[in-house]
């Protein structure tokens, strides 16, 4: 089975500016930003008072109003995203053997708001030690295990396989992606309904990052506040949102005369075993993944047209991943687009690697790399070219995107055009 | 032909038990450690059992530094990671760092953790939160800290999948070593016992209102009530087979195959998916029903969720077809930790040709099962099969073998 390749056929988006792919793109592709002072809750106490936060409204979406009590924010997320996807891909699940469809939802906080403020309300504002279950919500235990996401998507698409959801910090969302390939390729499945989802735009999570001074403190413009590889960055702009993807092997998916988006060619995790929030500058293990998920995908690293970086705006983080490209791609680092869509619509966390998937197969859709929005003033010890500003038309027939994140987890997935020449 | 990974190395922390010796022994003997609930006042709420872990003392076993940055499911993990890299005699620093990677499981995160910092938060400001809040609680965090306290920088990761994760977890270090990471740190530790934990266990609609050790958590028993709620787990070593023939270590099965399932939605009137489960990571196994010497069961101790494991392990094995225990009865149930420990116990059973019992239950003859109770059976045992759901629908089942 290990010749299996897998394809998307199917994807949908949630990200902040707007819901669905085409905004998504119109977005990424104008350069435009969604970050924008807190709405959710008064921001004023808290040192970091900004976020790309979606308007959402999940009946709109589709869901019921009982689906709606049931849900935290992110699964009505990774819901909406996921039958999103299952549209778009044109799939008909039905006539497949249930069992061998499976779910991957990836996230790194689960379902944070929600537990935010139930616990406000069960503890009378932190005044009770023994908080009182009289008040608590009847769906909490769904709140409690974030294991509830994947549930919940597996039930609406009829997925009968395996299903899990995969929790690594910032990493989530291509991990979880990279999962659901793992499991196609071992043969295990024909189908995998895999993303990421997060939101957690919430008091508990802006006074976590607050404490350890990781997300910016700068209120005046906050449509520019989120500046990766800027050199007047001062930390990451928290954001929210989710992408689901149509995961299928590529003779099935040419069978039934799918669109295909691209080919997940190569992935790899590895850890930096260093620190649960510290990078070295060195970038030794975001480079060790790139090298494996290369050679995965049978790709000499000089094939890659675009990098999709993490590219989060704190200086550590930057400066580590550039140090990662060089290391592992060598002087192509320096003749390759490198940006972050984090300047657009901020960081979500565990759901951000599945958005960046999307990124990256829009990218190839249509041969126009993202830009870097709010990157002003170089920063002398991040010398790559990182596309200021303005999309770039070019070919990209092979991307490579990257996470890392709390925990010291680093991930590399290569995506590629499935009628490329395979090495 | 697939790499073989088999398990070298156990590290047991359980409410009847910490360590593995001191576990095994009480579970020979039907020792339980389900009683009143110690770490908060319980007398508030319906439910007043817990499987706690007794005399842990965390400054004994990690660095003081880590003490004010993790949750006790941490602290647990970190020390069973140790005894269970000793059990294998596996010395990290000799090896390199990408050949070993860290896969757990986890179901609600270092949640005391979260729950200390949600109160300073909301009755004292936010300004008052942790530094360590951003990583403590989450649900990355025991792969994350034992990755680092033991320099492992192979393939990582974190499975949720409520009390299923356990075997999900392993199944995927056995997909790790496949394709090439010779040692993965494996398993799944959990702990919530905290006032906001039992408050949103309780929402699950789940847990056992007895006030009776010894009646509360009854699996397949005609008063089945509901469960207890344990803390606690086991890591386990998982190496590929050739790596640890080679440095001659001791083995004490293999991992040998695995399934998982999803339930369909109670509206659809479909059948659960736990049989189907079963018969795949048989078929997995390359191993028929008449080669599995004892199943390892689920045991969610509440009554339909019980018919339909009874159905799912008859439709596979026959009425009565194979034994069948729980000694989880003796420690509650742990989550992520529960199937973990499972297996730990279940490689027990066939390093030493013995099954453990299943405590306290009198077991209800519609179910048609051969539980074991009372006094362990002695048998050579093969191969097991672990058995783990999780709420919501997940269903996952794992065959481990004798080598």
């Amino acid at each position: 089975m290990s010749g299996r390749r897998v394809v998307i056929t199917g994807m949908e988006v949630l990200a902040p500016g707007g819901v669905g792919v085409k905004n998504f793109w119109e977005l990424l592709s104008g350069g435009r930003t969604a970050t924008r002072r807190i709405t959710f809750f008064d921001p004023s106490p808290f040192r970091s008072q900004v976020a790309a936060e979606i308007d959402f409204d999940p009946e709109m979406h589709g869901l019921r109003p009982q689906e709606v009590r049931r849900m935290d924010r992110a699964a009505q997320f990774a819901v909406v995203a996921a039958r999103g996807a299952v549209a778009d891909s044109g799939i008909e699940l039905d006539s497949y053997d249930p069992f061998r469809v499976g779910v991957t939802i990836g996230s790194a906080v689960g379902a944070t708001t929600g537990l935010d403020q139930e616990y406000r309300i069960v503890s009378d504002g932190g005044r009770l030690e023994l908080v009182d279950h009289e008040y608590a919500v009847p769906h909490l235990y769904e709140y409690l295990v974030p294991s509830s996401f994947t549930a919940e998507v597996a039930r609406t698409v009829g997925a009968r396989g395996p299903s899990t959801v995969v929790s690594t910090g910032c990493t989530s969302g291509l991990d979880s992606v990279g999962h659901a390939v793992e499991l196609i390729r071992e043969g295990s499945v024909d189908v995998m309904i895999a993303g990421a989802t997060d939101a957690p735009i919430s008091p508990i999570t802006m006074a976590c990052f607050d404490a350890i001074k990781a997300t910016t403190p700068r209120h005046d413009e906050p449509e520019r506040a989120s500046r990766p590889f800027d050199g007047t960055r001062n930390g990451f702009v928290l954001g929210e949102g989710a992408a689901v993807f149509v995961l299928e092997e590529l003779e099935s998916a040419a069978a039934r005369g799918a669109h295909v988006y691209a080919e997940i060619a190569g992935y790899a995790t590895r850890s930096n075993a260093y620190h649960m929030t510290g990078l070295r500058p060195d970038g030794a293990e975001m480079a060790e993944a790139i090298r494996v998920a290369l050679d995965e995908a049978r790709m000499p690293g000089d094939q890659i047209d675009y990098i999709n970086a993490h590219g989060s705006g704190t200086k550590q983080n930057d400066r580590h991943e550039t140090a990662a490209f060089k290391r592992s791609l060598g002087d192509h680092a320096y003749r390759t687009p490198v940006s972050s869509i984090k300047s657009m619509v901020g960081h979500s966390l565990g759901a951000i690697g599945a958005i960046e998937i999307a990124a990256s197969a829009l990218a190839m859709e249509n041969n126009t790399v993202p830009p870097t929005a709010n990157l002003h003033t170089p920063d002398p010890e991040c010398d790559l070219d990182y596309v200021p500003l303005e999309a770039r038309d070019q070919l990209t027939d092979a991307v490579l995107t990257v996470g890392s994140g709390f925990g010291g987890f680093q991930s590399a997935m290569v995506l590629a055009r499935p009628d490329r020449r395979v090495a | 032909m697939s790499t073989s990974a088999v398990v070298t190395g156990l590290g047991v922390a359980a409410p009847n038990g910490l360590g593995t010796d001191e576990y095994w022994k009480a579970t020979l003997v039907g020792r339980s450690g389900i009683g009143p609930i110690t770490r908060f006042d319980p007398s508030s709420y319906p439910a007043r059992l817990a499987g706690e872990v007794p005399g842990f003392v965390a400054q004994e076993h990690i660095p003081g530094r880590l003490i004010p940055q993790t949750d006790r499911m941490t602290q647990l993990a970190l020390a069973a990671t140790d005894w269970a890299l000793r059990d294998a005699g596996v010395e990290p620093g000799e090896l390199p760092a990408f050949d070993m990677g860290v896969v757990t499981a986890s179901s609600s995160g270092g949640f005391e953790f979260g729950q200390g910092e949600l109160r300073k938060l909301w009755s004292q400001g936010s300004e008052y939160v942790s530094a360590y809040q951003s990583f403590a609680w989450f649900y990355a965090v025991n792969s994350g800290q034992i990755s680092i306290r033991n320099g492992m920088k192979g393939p990582s990761g974190v499975v949720v999948s409520d009390q299923a994760g356990g075997l999900d977890a392993l199944a995927q270090a056995r997909r790790q070593i496949r394709k090439g990471t010779p040692l993965v740190v494996s398993g799944g530790v959990d702990a919530s016992i905290c006032t906001w934990g039992w408050v949103a266990q309780l929402a699950g609609g789940r847990l056992s209102t007895s006030d009776d050790p010894a009646r509360a958590y009854v699996p397949f028993d005609a008063e089945a009530r509901g469960h207890v709620p344990g803390e606690g787990g086991a890591i386990l070593i998982v190496e590929d087979a050739a790596a640890a023939r080679r440095r001659g270590a001791r083995v004490y099965g293999e991992i040998a195959g695995y399934a998982a399932t999803f339930d369909p939605g109670p509206e659809t009137g479909r059948d659960p998916g736990l049989g189907k489960a079963i018969e795949l990571a048989l078929a997995d196994a390359g191993a028929q029903p008449s080669d599995i010497d004892v199943v390892f069961a689920d045991a969610a101790a509440v009554p339909e969720l019980d018919r339909a494991e009874a159905e799912a392990i008859n439709a596979v094995f026959g009425p009565r077809g194979v034994p069948v225990t729980a000694p989880k009865t003796m420690t509650g149930r742990l989550y992520s930790g529960a199937a973990a420990l499972d297996v730990a116990t279940a490689l027990l059973a066939v390093q030493d040709g013995v099954i453990p019992p299943t405590s306290n239950v009198e077991p209800a003859a519609d179910h048609d099962l051969d539980l074991v109770t009372g006094e362990p059976r002695r048998l050579p045992v093969r191969s097991a099969l672990v058995l783990a759901r999780g709420h919501g629908g997940f269903n996952s089942a794992l065959v481990v073998r004798a080598v």
